[in-house]
This record gives structure tokens, sequence and C-alpha cells, in this order.
């Protein structure tokens, strides 16, 4: 018999590691892109500041894959990808969905060390 | 033991909690949704017994066309956290251990265990029930297990002799299965204990009106008997050959049990868990079961003694239970029994004390056996408090009826029956429930209007009214167009957060100021940095006022997705491709190249409403492949993607067909190579018909053209779609030339002055004067811009170029079609496709979950 019990509670950021993904230069601003990291699919945008963010690619709405390819806008200031689908807006520092309550995605911290985009995975 | 894959993942997952839902039908589907809405992080582990992904069991009729998807959306809600375990049957839960035993062999432990194991469809002990061809109906098994039987009998039987059915029980599940079997060609016997169908809802003279419009449906009603025995056939007694039912045989080749359910409690009892004396686990308002840790949900949640087998009360009890759980206080307080639904094209609805239980109650009633209608509504005994209806062939009253149950109405009562004159224009009161599915109050939908949802769909988007059985909508709608009246609100023509402007005061200033990008565009005239809608609507704008690429000077981030792949995006994120076919005329050279292409690639083909050829399941790295094979063979892009000209359909005109009295395939030609690659606040469409017989449906389309003995008719504002509209006359009898230059200034006008995403029909009822206005400005040029507006056109005309050609030759916008940054020769692996019909379709979202694609393996 397999017993499964709950692990015991780690913090977060202590499980992070730190993925490689592309040069920063290749990531166009506004533009999302989307990246296979340890089998998972991410999407990653560079906002009108430069800034950097990570999500899941996978729209909660229709499980397709596609979130990278919506729109990356503003709302009241804080960062937002648009579905290409059925439209629900993400706070990309969140996760959040600022146009329905039931959804949310996965977001994921980013920095760059020597120009090369890195994602902080808990997987 | 692949099913359980899931389970033995679950030790990577950190969290403080796991909440294990046994069950995964509707209430628990519901239940984890609620949860996550709150933003809640525990580990839920779902176990569900079917091998399918919660589905809509309310429609299971619908079923019974095997290609209709019940499964309730959101796949993307099962993830790391979130896990779905199909095909896992629960042999026990162990209180003491908090923990439940799966498939006799897996122990998994729980924090917060939520029972929504449901009810089992009531079977009695009767001789024959074990008969192969004796059914439940209940699961999309039952289903697939009867229609595979059905269309086994129905081949075997031949036409002249059509198989028979018994069908047990006339209430909502009995009624939904006899419409099936009918609708497969059974001749089909019902047998009801009461004597008028669904006895529960409705009183004798609503159930009356109902059997006589079901006997009219065809199906023979079999009123107050119950059967004693289900027969074996005489040439197989392994199989079912009748039903006897008092004195009579009823001859069956199929029978289906349909008299009620019983709850699934076993579990519970087995674990030492208090249970109901009419079955169910007792509940209290937190709907918490009387051990700790332990809740109940759904049918199997029993709740004053009642366990109920309704969607409403279901949804309302996993909102309270998700509400608990994260530190709310919600309760469950009062089953709601409404019902309303459709049988047979049939409206049936009650509400409340439909059967006038309570003394001294009022019935008024309008019947009318001749309509097949029949309407009653309850009141208290002064005739003001309205306690219960029933409606029967019309239940248009219902909705905004069953919202004031237990109130005071504001007017006449038999005005809020069909045909009894007109209901006092009343305000609702604030807490009272417009959507007992998703318990929402007129005052959360006027809320929903005040932060700004302003049409049906935001509102209920924002508010979650009307998302579930849909027989409010009529109701919001009402509540929305109310609280924005009272608002003085002429539902505000500001494009979004970061314009002021309407579209048409933003394409003005853009033309006049000639801001050439986005960034000047809201640095100078917005705030902000843009969003979804109004970068889409600039780079349209853009486009026609300065006709350059659409993916050109940085615009692709501005683009929805089908403007920036060139194609447009299907729900599994792949592309459908439509090359141009001007008029709808092709030649054979052509279309073998569209075969060769559709083959190669393995696409699903489909010939278009706009006599176009689809070409469906294109991965996005195959885009730019698939174009080059259809350039070189002198296709283009058809823009079938953009806001913009779509097609031109045509009849075959008089060419060859002996009534046309004009070239309409030459014209169609002609006009779609004008205007291909026009971007516009919305799709365009035309139609030309080479005579008044109108084969082209041309009165469909934005402009409409049909041939006269002397030239052309110009209707314009015309469409399909969700509002069809038929074009109406802009002008009669005019030549080649005059034909296209009105139809130039027309498009230019619109392009100019139309708000966003609005097409061409409500834009000229927009206009001041309407049509007449129209007319005014187009032919006697009273606004004196004729001229610029065909010059505009002229000068987009002569600058078209082909989207695809332009990005093929094109390096950095060709490098976007890979779909991994990082991995260039990597593809989507969580695209599935099935065939069907000698074809592909992406896999549904229960397909998903039996072909374990890796949903769970691709993040949250």
């Amino acid at each position: 018999m397999t017993v499964l019990t709950r692990k015991t509670h780690s913090t977060a950021v202590e499980t992070l590691t730190w993925t490689p993904v592309v040069e920063e230069h290749r990531l166009e601003r506004d533009v999302g892109a989307a990246a296979l990291l340890k089998g998972r699919h991410i999407a990653l945008y560079r906002t009108w500041n430069d800034r950097l963010y990570a999500s899941s690619n996978v729209d909660p709405d229709t499980g397709a894959s596609v979130l990278s390819r919506g729109i990356v806008g503003e709302s009241g200031g804080v960062p937002t990808i648009a579905s290409p689908l059925l439209k629900a807006v993400f706070n990309l520092e969140t996760g959040e969905c600022l146009t329905n309550d039931e959804l949310s995605v996965e977001t994921y911290p980013v920095r760059v060390v020597d120009g090369i985009i890195q994602v902080g995975l808990d997987f | 033991m692949p099913e359980l894959i899931n389970i033995r993942d679950l030790p990577t997952s950190v969290s403080e909690r796991r909440v294990v839902v046994v069950g995964a039908g509707p209430a628990a589907h519901r239940f984890v949704t609620a949860l996550r809405g709150r933003g809640d992080r525990s580990d839920v582990v779902v176990l569900g017994e079917e091998s399918v992904a919660p589905y809509d069991r309310v429609n299971l009729a619908k079923h019974w066309d095997p290609d209709h998807d019940l499964s309730l959306t959101n796949v993307g809600m099962w993830n790391e956290r979130t896990h779905l375990v199909t095909n896992a049957w629960v042999n026990s839960i162990d209180p003491e251990r908090k923990s439940v035993h799966v498939n006799g062999e897996t122990e998994l432990a729980y924090d917060e265990l939520v029972l929504a194991t449901g009810s089992a469809a009531t079977m009695p002990p009767l001789p024959g029930n074990d008969l192969a061809g004796v059914y439940v109906y209940r699961t999309v098994n039952d289903v697939d297990r009867m229609r595979a039987n059905v269309e086994a009998l129905s081949s075997a039987r031949g036409p002249e002799k059509p198989p028979q059915a018994v069908v047990i029980g006339g209430g909502l599940l009995g009624l939904e299965a006899a419409g099936g079997l009918v609708k497969y060609g059974f001749e089909t016997h019902l047998v009801h204990s009461r004597d008028w169908l669904m006895s529960s809802q409705l009183d004798e003279g609503g159930g009356r009106t109902l059997n006589r419009a079901i006997e009219q449906r065809g199906i023979e009603l079999h009123l107050g008997q119950r059967p004693s025995a289900v027969l074996p056939a005489a040439a197989d007694p392994s199989t079912v050959g009748g039903v006897a039912v008092g004195e009579d045989l009823i001859e069956a080749d199929l029978v289906v049990w349909a008299i009620g359910i019983t709850p699934r409690d076993e579990l519970a009892r087995d674990a030492g868990l208090e249970t109901a004396p009419n079955g169910g686990v007792p509940i209290d308002t937190a709907c918490r079961t009387a051990t700790p840790g332990i809740w109940a949900i759904g049918e199997v949640a029993s709740f004053d003694g009642t366990c109920v087998g309704l969607v409403a009360p279901a949804n309302a009890m996993a909102e309270v239970v998700a509400a608990q759980l994260t530190g709310g206080d919600d309760e469950f307080t009062e089953i709601d029994d409404a019902t309303k639904l459709k049988l047979h094209g049939l409206d049936v609805a009650s509400f409340g004390d439909s059967l006038s239980r309570k003394s001294g109650t009022l019935d008024v009633v309008m019947s009318d056996p001749v309509e097949g209608v029949y309407q009653k509504l309850v009141l208290s005994d002064d005739a003001r408090t309205l306690l219960g209806g029933v409606f029967v062939g019309d239940a248009e009253p219902y909705a905004s009826l069953r919202a004031l149950l237990g109130r005071q109405l504001p007017g006449a009562p038999k005005a809020y029956l069909s045909g009894g004159g007109d209901v006092p224009d009343a305000e609702m009161p604030d807490d009272l429930v417009a959507c007992s599915c998703n318990n929402v109050t007129v005052h959360e939908i006027k809320q929903a209007v005040g932060q700004g949802c302003h049409d049906l769909a935001s509102v209920k988007k924002c508010s979650k009214a009307g998302t579930q059985c849909g027989s409010c909508v009529g109701l919001v709608g009402k509540i929305m167009t109310k609280e924005m009246e009272g608002a003085g609100l002429e539902i505000s023509k500001r494009l979004c957060e970061h314009f002021e402007l309407s579209r048409p005061e933003l394409f003005e200033a853009i033309r006049l100021s000639r801001l050439t990008s986005f960034t000047q565009v809201i640095e100078k005239i917005g705030t902000g940095r843009g969003c979804d809608i109004c970068k889409p609507v600039v780079a349209n704008i853009l486009a026609t006022a300065f006709h350059e690429h659409v993916l050109d000077g940085g615009r692709d981030g501005l683009q929805d997705t089908n403007d920036r792949a060139l194609a447009n995006m299907q729900k599994d994120g792949t592309y459908s491709v439509v090359p141009r076919i001007p008029g709808g005329e092709i030649t054979p050279e052509k279309l073998a190249v569209i075969a060769q292409v559709a083959k190669e690639f393995n696409l699903y083909t489909k010939i278009t409403g706009a006599q176009r050829i689809d070409l469906l399941g294109a991965r996005l790295e195959q885009l730019p492949q698939i174009w080059q094979r259809l350039i070189d063979a002198g296709m283009e892009s058809g823009q079938a993607y953009g806001k913009s000209l779509r097609a031109v359909k045509s009849c075959v005109g008089s060419a060859w067909c002996r009534y046309g009295v004009q070239d309409s395939v030459g014209m169609a030609v002609h006009l779609e190579n004008r205007y291909r690659g026009l971007r516009s606040p919305h799709k365009l469409k035309i139609g030309v018909s080479g005579c008044a017989r109108e084969c082209a449906e041309a009165r469909g389309k934005d402009v409409g053209v049909i041939a006269t003995d002397k030239g052309w008719n110009v209707y314009v504002g015309g469409n399909g779609g969700f509002t069809p509209r038929h074009a109406e006359l802009l002008v009669s009898d005019v030549d080649d030339r005059m034909l296209v230059k009105v139809i130039d200034r027309f498009f230019m006008y619109y392009i100019r002055s139309a708000e966003r995403l609005q097409r061409t029909a409500p834009w000229v009822e927009s206009l001041e004067g309407g049509m007449d206005h129209l007319r005014e400005v187009i032919l006697e040029d009273s606004l004196g811009i004729c001229d610029e507006l065909e010059s505009a056109m002229g000068d987009l005309v002569a600058d078209y170029r082909d989207e695809w050609a332009e990005t093929l030759n094109d390096p950095v916008k060709l490098a976007r079609f890979t779909p991994f940054i990082n991995d260039p020769q990597a593809t989507d692996e969580t695209i599935v496709q099935v065939p069907e019909r000698g074809q592909v379709r992406p896999a549904t979202a229960g397909e998903r979950v039996m072909i374990s694609v890796p949903t769970i393996g691709i993040g949250a």
C-alpha cells in the first residue's frame, strides 16, 4: 500500500531553482514569448518600462498554451496580459485575473544574470 | 495504475493543507472553482469514479448527440495544486486517521474532506431488472450505452418496424430520456405513478397541460400506474422484451428507469458518520457534517431532512464550504427548488409553493388549452405576496417572477401572466436574488454596471449572473438597462481606461495630427500604457489612416493574436488558414493545391459560409510553410483574421444563369480585389446577386449589391450573426462606376465614424437621421467630404500588399513563428487532436483527461 501524507511545509523561496531561458535582448518589448522549462510552458514578457515578468503560458479558460500570444498592457499602473482566446486579463505581478474572479495564473520570479533571463521555479 | 499517476505526484506539491473531495460532479467542480476564486492555495484532490472530468449533468439530455461536449470548462483549473483523479473509487473513509482509501491500494491523508458523492439513479428490486437492455438515466456513460444499444436496434430492425422503448418515471429525467429516444426513432411509452407528469413540481392544471403536449409529441403515456415486472424477450431470454403495467404488457426493446435518485451515502454510513432517515448525510447551515473535518455538498447532503437533486442548491452549498474553509461565515439557509427547463421544445417552470400546499393561498390562473399554455401564480390570502408559480407552454414571466418570491407584487397579479397587460415598471429590490444558480442579487448586478460593465456579456462575466442555466438572462438585461438609464448612462463612448475619446474621435485625432505610432498616440492623447482594447483599435486606425503593414513599425505588440499571426486562433491554440478566393471563384488548379496542403499538414477542411475554404488545426510554426505553398500557387491572405473586408459572396450571375441580368461574379471579384485588406471597426462583408432572386443572400451583408436590368441596387447595413438584419436600400440602378464610388464613400465614412466593434447596421442606426442622413452624405455630398473619402480609399487600394508575402520576406517577423523561444525545435505537445468523420478535431476537455494529456505537467 502506498501511504501518502502531506509533505512538511517549506517556504517557496527555499525551493526556488533559477533556470536560464534566453538572452535578454531576444525578448521584444510588449511581445510575449513562450519557453519550455522542465517540461512546463512558461510565458515571458517585457513591458513598456523594460521590466520582465513570467507566468504559466496556459490559458486557464481553455487549457491552451497561448497566454504569451496575448496583448501585454497596463491597467491602473499594473502590468497585464490579456488572453488571446477569451480575453481574460491577468495581473502579471500576482497572476490574479482582473476580469474573472474564478481564474488566475501561476507567476514566477524573473532575474537577469550576465545578460541571460532566468526564471525562478519551485518545481 | 495509470489513473493514479496524479496521486503519486502529490508529494511534490507544497502546501499547508490538503482538501480532498470525494466525487467529481458539478458540485465538486463548483467547490474547487469557488475555493480557488477565493485565492486559497491548499492542495486539492478531487476523486471521481467516472472516467471523465466533471460535466454538466443538468444538460445530460444534450449528450444524446454524442458530439455535444458537456465538460464544465476551465481545463486549466487542474494543475499541480489541483488534481483530478478519474476512475478513482473511494473504498472507505477513516475519520480518526483523517484519510481515505482509494482503489484498494492508496491511503490519502486529508485535512478537510468534502463529500460530493451525489446520488444514484433508483431502480426498484423488480424481477427482470437485470436483463440486458434495462438502463438508468444518470451519467454520460448511461447515455452512451443506451445510444449504442439504440443504434444497434435501429439497424437490426429496419425501418418497417420501429424499436419500442418504455421509460418509467414521468419526472424531469424521465421526460428527458423519453425525448432522446423519440429522436432516435423509438416508439416511446412513458409510465408514471401519478395522474400527471412532473407531479412533484406541477399542479394538476399544469401537469395535465404538459400531459397533452407530451402526447402530441408522440409519446404514449401510461399514468397512475406502476410496473409490476420487467419481462424477458421470447427470442432471447437474456434481453428485455416487455414491461408489465397493470393489466397491460408493453412490448419493449429497451427500458429506462428514471423514478428518482438515492443519495450516495454508503461511504459515510460505513465510516460511522451520521446519516439521515431518508438517506443522505445531514449538514448544518455551514454544510458541516457532525464529524469534524468532513463537509457535505450537493445531492448527498441532507438539509432539514431533505436531499435535493437540483443544481442551484448544490452550487450554493459548494460556495458555502469554500467560504467556510477560507475564513468566511457564509451559510446555507434555504433550499431553492425553482425549476425551469425546455422539454421537447416546450417551456416548463415552477418555483416556490407551486402546489399551493399552504393553507389559505389564492391561485391566479391563466389556462389556454388551444395554445397549450398554463400559468399559475400562488399568492398569500390577501392576494399580495407571491408564494409560488407554475408555467407550462410559455415561461416568459418566470425569470422576473421567481425573483419576487416571498415579496409583494408591485402590480395586479394577472398583469404578470402572458397577455395579462402591462407590468408596472417598479424598482426591483436590491436584495432580490436574480440568478439563483449563482446566488446573484439585483444589487450585485447593479454593482457590476456601476463598475463599468455596460453590456450583457460583461455584466454576466463580472457578476456571474446568468452563466449557468441561463433562465435569468432576460431579467439581468432588464436590470442592467434600467440601472444604466437611471444613472443617465448613455453608454459611455470612452474607448477604455487609457483613452477618453471614442473611436471616431480618436480616428480624426490620429489622422489630423499625423500620429504614426502607438507611443505617440498614447502620449499625446491618452494616459498610461495601453491595453488589449485600445492597442488593437489604434493599430487598426493606423493601418487605415496611413496604410502600412499591420506588423510594421513595432505594431506587433498592438495586435490581437489573430492579426499578429495573420491567422485565426482556435480553442486549442492552433490556427485556421483562409486563402482569399475572390467572389468564391476558384480554378481547379488552386483547389488541388489547397487539397494538397490540407493533406500534407493534416488540416481539418471546411467550406465557410462566405464561399471560401477554411483549413484548421495549423500549428504556429507551420503557418509560414503553409502560406508559402499557397502563395506559390498564386493565392494570398483572405484576412479572415482581421477586422477587415472578409469576402464578397456571389451567385453565378448572367454568365451562366438563365435568370441572371448582370455579371455578378465579375463584379464580386472586382469588389473583393478592390477592398481586400481594408481595416475597419469590425469585419465587413459584401454580397453580389445577379438578379432579384438574390441567391447570394446579399441583403444579409454590410453591402448588398443586387442586379437590375438597368444596373445595380445598393443595400447597406445588413448582417447575419447574433442579431440578423436585412440591409436597406441606399440607391437604385447605378452603373458599375457609380457603384464603386458609393461603396468607397460608404466604407470610408463608416471606418472614420463608427465605434469600436460596431458593425454597419448599428452604425447606420446610430446616425442622427439614419438612412436619410446617409443618403444625403453619400449621394448628395451634404458634408462636402465625398471627394476626400474616395481619394482616401483610392490610396488604400493602391497601397495594398499581401500580408502573408510581406511576413515571409521579413526574417524578423518570421522568427516569431516559433512556439518556444528557448527551444526552436520543440513543438507544443499539449495540442491533441482526435479523428472525426475522416478528419481531425481538437480533443475535448473530457477526452484530454482520458488520454492523459499532460495538462497537469504544464504549469498552473
